[in-house]
């Protein structure tokens, strides 16, 4: 088996075909890792012993004629999705030795399948960063070019998939943290809509933003992963029913029909992108004008707003989420005089710099006297930004963006915060929307002689996944 | 807010948000938060007057029946405190008598 190539179409086929054994298939996964890991640093930890523990117990489900799906593959799981018992550190000093006291919504439905979990992927810490710079344990390297960043904040989940450490991953999105690192590393990349894919068990960042989601190979692995993570769970909150949305579509009796137009919001791309990035853009733009999409030039007169709005939502609820990190429930506590300092000591030392930097902006904007000025003003464009997207799909069936401004970037490159938030400018309107959105492939530039792949970003409408899917095995097609 | 820079004080909010910072970093975040402030700001050009709430949101709210068991997650959710006295987290004091 070429693991440099194998997506989990073709391990399923060949697992039921017992052309080689899950056991066979995570040995050499574990193999590559051995090999790999200790320069790449996509994990902070593998679990060597519970994944060949796993595999058995998958080929037995397929010696009995019960495998689904994802029995026998070989996943990475982000750091920040729990499962009971092993250690979830979020990649922060504060979680440092936390086990988790029960499975994530989307554990639970991958250990039905019997998926096998190699290890969880390096971060930056609680998600916030895009390089994975902002990890308490050291960053992960991106494998086709070792000197710059796998994207963050899932770029230890990237960084295992481009290097064959693993056959898919488990991200989390907030801003653009699937979206990105896939971007950067060559990979498939999908934020689902906003309540598609249950957060029970994944540790909150902002919570109207916040979506777990597949870095794979291909759109088709994309779908197959997605699929059996997605539906409908009564302990979040916030997870979209089946029926019954009367704004939404409903999931019974939808029938799929091909997209045929994309909308380019082009004076919204202009700006301050790669001019490399906008010409391998425009060139796969035609391709897809060639395969017969028509193309429509597009105003979103809110979407420029978004990074902005992100940069005051978010913090706000960064910092509300990460109240609860308080040394006394669990993970790390500092011994101190009174409860109040057992708080700030252990927050103090248990927060990374840019963890502190986003509790100390979200507590500044939800402060009296500038909450009005700030997160309500914030809030009220969102939702003119999402209406932006609401008129666009009258005319549009999906909206095509880069992924990012510009190919992976060296390590410490970005030292200004401000310079490193730019990074999500395409990608935080459909986390701002709720829209579900794609990254794939559009082939690379080239950087001090580096080939750098570079990311298409294809955004539908609410519950149109299957858009996203159609679109997305066109331009790999192509 | 456009005429009138807000005053950020790095030390009231690391107060607020129960965050010991040192001194070095505040005076690094003295520097740093502005910038991002007068960034986020732009957002105070949008026209907002065509601004409706999104109906769409709403809260989400379980009945309140069907408990679990009593004591059945007692011991996994203790195991991962810091300190705990029998079946409780074990806390400092949080009211003290002062001396004065």
């Amino acid at each position: 088996m070429d693991l440099t190539k194998l997506t989990i179409a073709e391990a399923r086929r060949a697992l039921d075909a017992k052309e080689y054994s899950a056991l066979d298939l995570t040995n050499a996964y574990l193999d590559v890792i051995r090999v790999k890991n200790p320069e790449i640093h996509a994990y902070l930890e593998v679990w060597e012993e519970s994944a060949r523990a796993e595999a058995k117990r998958a080929d037995e489900m397929i010696a009995q004629g019960k495998q689904m799906p994802l029995t026998g593959i070989p996943i990475a799981m982000k750091d920040n999705i729990l499962i009971e018992g092993r250690i979830a550190s979020a990649a922060s000093k504060i979680l440092e030795n936390y086990h988790a006291s029960y499975d994530a919504t989307v554990t639970k439905k991958l250990k039905v399948q019997g998926a096998v979990f190699l290890g969880r992927a390096n971060m930056d810490e609680f998600a916030m960063g895009s390089s994975t710079e902002n990890s308490a344990f050291g960053p992960s390297k991106n494998p086709i070019d070792l000197s710059r960043v796998p994207g963050g904040s899932s770029g230890g989940s990237s960084a295992a998939v481009a290097a064959s450490m693993a056959l898919a991953a488990l991200g989390s999105d907030t801003g653009g943290s699937i979206r990105q690192p896939a971007s950067f590393t060559g990979l498939v990349g999908l934020k689902p809509t906003y309540g598609a894919v249950s957060r029970f068990g994944l540790m909150a960042m902002g919570s109207s933003l916040d979506q777990i989601g597949p870095l794979t190979r291909t759109t088709e692995d994309a779908k197959i992963l997605f699929d059996a993570i997605k539906g409908n769970d009564p302990q979040d909150s916030t997870s979209l029913p089946e029926t019954g949305r009367s704004d939404l579509p409903s999931l019974e009796g939808q029938t799929f029909q091909r997209p045929k137009r994309i909308g380019v919001p082009r004076s919204f791309l202009a700006e301050g992108t790669d001019p490399d990035i906008l010409k391998r853009f425009e060139g796969q733009i035609q391709k897809l004008a060639k395969q017969g999409y028509e193309i429509v030039d597009i105003e979103m007169s809110h979407v420029p707003y978004s990074l902005a709005v992100y940069y005051i939502v978010m913090p706000a609820e960064v910092s509300t989420n990460l109240e609860r990190f308080d040394g006394i429930r669990y993970g790390l506590s500092v011994p101190a005089e009174g409860i109040k300092e057992v708080y700030s000591k252990t927050r103090g030392a248990g927060f990374g710099a840019e963890a502190r930097r986003r509790i100390l902006l979200g507590t500044f904007v939800l402060s009296s006297g500038y909450a009005d000025a700030y997160y309500r003003k914030a809030r009220a464009v969102r939702s003119l930004i999402r209406d932006d997207f609401m008129k666009a799909f009258e005319i549009v069936d999906a909206v095509a963006t880069p992924t990012c401004p510009a190919p992976a970037f060296k390590f410490g490159s970005k030292s200004d915060p401000l310079a490193m938030y730019i990074e999500d400018i395409f990608s935080t309107p459909a986390n701002l929307a709720g829209v579900p959105a794609i990254s794939v492939p559009m082939g690379a530039v080239n950087r001090d002689g580096v080939d750098l792949p570079v990311g298409i970003q294809i955004i539908a409408p609410h519950r149109r996944e299957d858009v996203l899917f159609a679109i997305g095995t066109d331009i790999e097609r192509a | 807010m456009s005429d009138e820079k807000p005053i950020i004080n790095i030390r009231a909010l690391a107060e607020l948000s129960r965050l010991a910072v040192s001194d070095e970093e505040i005076a690094k975040l003295e520097k740093e938060m502005p910038s991002i402030l007068t960034f986020v700001e732009t957002i105070q050009k949008a026209d907002i007057s065509s601004a409706v709430a999104d109906t769409s949101l709403r809260n989400v709210m379980r009945a309140d029946e069907n408990p679990h068991e009593t004591g059945k997650y007692t011991e996994v959710l203790l195991s991962a405190a810091p300190a705990r006295e029998g079946d409780r987290i074990a806390v400092k004091q949080v009211i003290t008598r002062k001396n004065n």
